[in-house]
């Protein structure tokens, strides 16, 4: 153990009571800041997978013009090397496609416009769980012929399961898309958006429908780990070239994007507020270590000791105080944040009404990624190099002849 | 040898409201082994003097060479260095530092000089032993009197094995025996080993033990008597 840091370990253990005190405010500091970010991120990171599962995914691949004209004449059929990195990849767990366009549903003397989905049924419902949304009739089977339909455009084209409606659209380059699709089942989602959107056929269907066999509108890639997202789309990237358009899932929705961010914005001042309060506090205590041990340092100075070396003291003086308190912060909020990670805390009343009704499970989540920890270190860190300043600016204006009669 | 040369010290202090001439045209030699006490009324310019030669102020003109360097010259970080290899310190109030022990105090200004640690450790416990505190080397200061306290003090001073001492009022803080022991001690270092020391006091018993005696006067050296050359004299 170097004799700078024996000197600092001793020094702040002269003044045991004002260490406690000191260690505890960071203490206190670490646990709420850990509690809220862990709480915070377990939120999002479940918000996230939501609406990702929800519809978008985490990726998608499209041709490089379809996401700005979103017709069928910009779908594509993925090449060999797309399928074999796709399916090489351990960190992409789903991949998902889907053919995209509008088309006009008509039922007697009905017609409504919408979105018509051509899905994978299988692979469909494994990412999204399309099927648990029915509720009437029945899922679609491969290769089926009929059509699911959101719940208020089958009110308002008045259709019930067993009807058949006719779907008219434009297909690939101008062709015509006309066909009767039979009514399989009835979707009633808990987005009302979702419910006035239009209808899912099979994918191969689509494809006859649309006169573009083979091709997709988009491949929807589910990956293991959300935080991994942006690297997986500049391997992506990095692999594929410009020849297709790769997305990730808050450019395609960048409402819960901005959601988030503007939460984790207003958690960054609450923080803030707590972190300046921690700040003051270890700053108070090194004005009065400073006042108290001004003819010490004088003495030290005096009899040979370089004002650097004093200073790198009082550096592991303050750096020392900050980690007892961070150390004894992870020591209390690791154990509990671990036990709310695999144990939620489930919420009851109007919020818990209001959770499911978006298809949420009713409960408050809680996130255990290192940065959480390892952001409090670097933010005691960094107060730490801040409070600093003032003793060693003290030191460095140290007067000798002044500090020898203090 | 000459130690150190003062060739007309001056130190200027301007407050607000005066000026003060806190040392005015001091003129001095001091010889290796030398045992001696600036005396003078409060406010006679000793500690200033004091200070000047340990190099602790800077004077408003004149010249202080230690073993021929003009101090004067050296940066601040230089003059730190300086100190730690040429200067020894005691201080009236022990100004040991707390949190180390007796031997740790001693073998710290040492480890500044980068000493190998075997090396200090083994000459701290000398110097320990030879101012009567081989049996307390792991104690505190707080567990020590103030006349062990001020031994350690001498102890470290010793330890960087300097060209002179600069006690400044060491036994302000003592009863008469620990200073009579205190004294004795310094007094028998000087002897056997020729260590200079150069004491400001008020204490007569240090007085009368010092071989050479500089009154200060509003700044200025009213009388320089050496005992020796007196009882030559005589």
């Amino acid at each position: 153990m170097s004799t700078n840091f024996k000197l600092a370990w001793r020094n702040i253990w002269r003044n045991r009571r004002r260490t406690y005190i000191t260690a505890a405010s960071v203490f206190f500091g670490v646990l709420l800041s850990t509690f809220m970010t862990s709480m915070q991120e377990g939120t999002y990171s479940k918000m996230i997978d939501n609406v990702v599962s929800f519809y978008s995914g985490y990726i998608q691949i499209h041709h490089t013009d379809y996401w700005e004209n979103k017709t069928i004449d910009y779908c594509f059929t993925p090449d060999d090397t797309l399928l074999e990195s796709l399916a090489k990849n351990p960190e992409i767990r789903l991949i998902v496609p889907r053919l995209e366009s509008f088309a006009l549903m008509a039922y007697a003397n009905n017609t409504k416009g919408g979105a018509l989905i051509g899905v994978d049924p299988q692979k469909e419902d494994e990412m999204s769980h399309l099927s648990q949304w029915v509720t009437e009739g029945s899922y679609l089977k491969p290769n089926d012929d009929g059509i699911l339909l959101a719940v208020n455009l089958a009110k308002n084209l008045s259709v019930q399961v067993n009807d058949t409606v006719v779907l008219l659209s434009q297909g690939y380059h101008g062709a015509t898309a006309a066909a009767l699709f039979p009514v399989r089942g009835i979707l009633k989602f808990p987005s009302p958006t979702m419910n006035n959107m239009g209808g899912y056929i099979d994918l191969k269907t689509a494809q006859n429908f649309f006169s573009v066999s083979n091709q997709l509108s988009s491949l929807v890639l589910m990956v293991n780990d959300y935080s991994e997202v942006n690297k997986q789309k500049h391997l992506l990237h990095n692999k594929l070239g410009n020849q297709y358009e790769i997305m990730t899932w808050d450019e395609m929705d960048p409402l819960t994007k901005n959601m988030i961010d503007a939460d984790r914005s207003g958690a960054y001042i609450t923080k803030g507020i707590l972190y300046t309060l921690v700040g003051f506090g270890i700053f108070g205590t090194v004005i009065m270590m400073m006042a108290e041990r001004r003819k010490e340092m004088g003495i030290m100075v005096a009899i040979g000791m370089q004002k650097g070396r004093l200073s790198t003291i009082l550096f592991f003086e303050i750096v020392l105080l900050g980690f007892i308190g961070v150390l004894a912060g992870f020591a209390f909020s690791l154990p509990f944040i671990s036990y709310f990670v695999y144990h939620p805390i489930p919420l009851t009343g109007e919020s818990a009404k209001a959770y499911e009704e978006f298809g949420f499970e009713p409960a408050m989540y809680f996130s255990a990624q290192w940065f959480i920890f390892a952001r409090q270190v670097l933010i005691i860190f960094i107060l730490t190099l801040l409070v600093f300043c003032y003793p060693l600016i003290k030191t460095v204006r140290l007067k000798l002849t002044k500090a020898l009669r203090a | 040898m000459k130690v150190i040369e003062v060739k007309q010290l001056k130190k200027i202090y301007n407050t607000t409201e005066v000026k003060v001439n806190a040392l005015n045209g001091v003129d001095l030699e001091f010889e290796q082994g030398e045992f001696a006490a600036i005396v003078g009324p409060s406010g006679s310019g000793k500690t200033t003097l004091l200070n000047m030669l340990g190099g602790l102020d800077q004077p408003s003109d004149g010249e202080i060479r230690i073993g021929g360097t003009n101090i004067q010259t050296l940066s601040s970080s230089q003059l730190i260095d300086f100190r730690l290899r040429n200067i020894g310190f005691v201080f009236q109030a022990y100004n040991l530092i707390p949190v180390l022990t007796a031997l740790e105090n001693v073998e710290f200004i040492m480890q500044l000089q980068q000493v190998p640690k075997k090396e200090r450790q083994q000459r701290a416990r000398e110097l320990l032993d030879r101012v009567g505190l081989g049996e307390r080397i792991n104690s505190r200061p707080a567990k020590l009197s103030g006349g062990q306290q001020q031994r350690v003090a001498v102890a470290r001073a010793l330890a960087s094995k300097p060209k002179f001492v600069l006690a400044d009022e060491p036994t302000a803080n003592l009863d008469s025996k620990s200073t009579e022991n205190l004294l004795d001690m310094m007094e028998e270092l000087n002897r056997q080993e020729n260590i200079t020391f150069i004491f400001s006091t008020h204490d007569q018993r240090v007085v009368n033990k010092a071989r050479r005696v500089i009154t200060l006067e509003d700044g200025q050296i009213i009388s320089d008597v050496r005992k020796e050359q007196e009882t030559r004299t005589n």
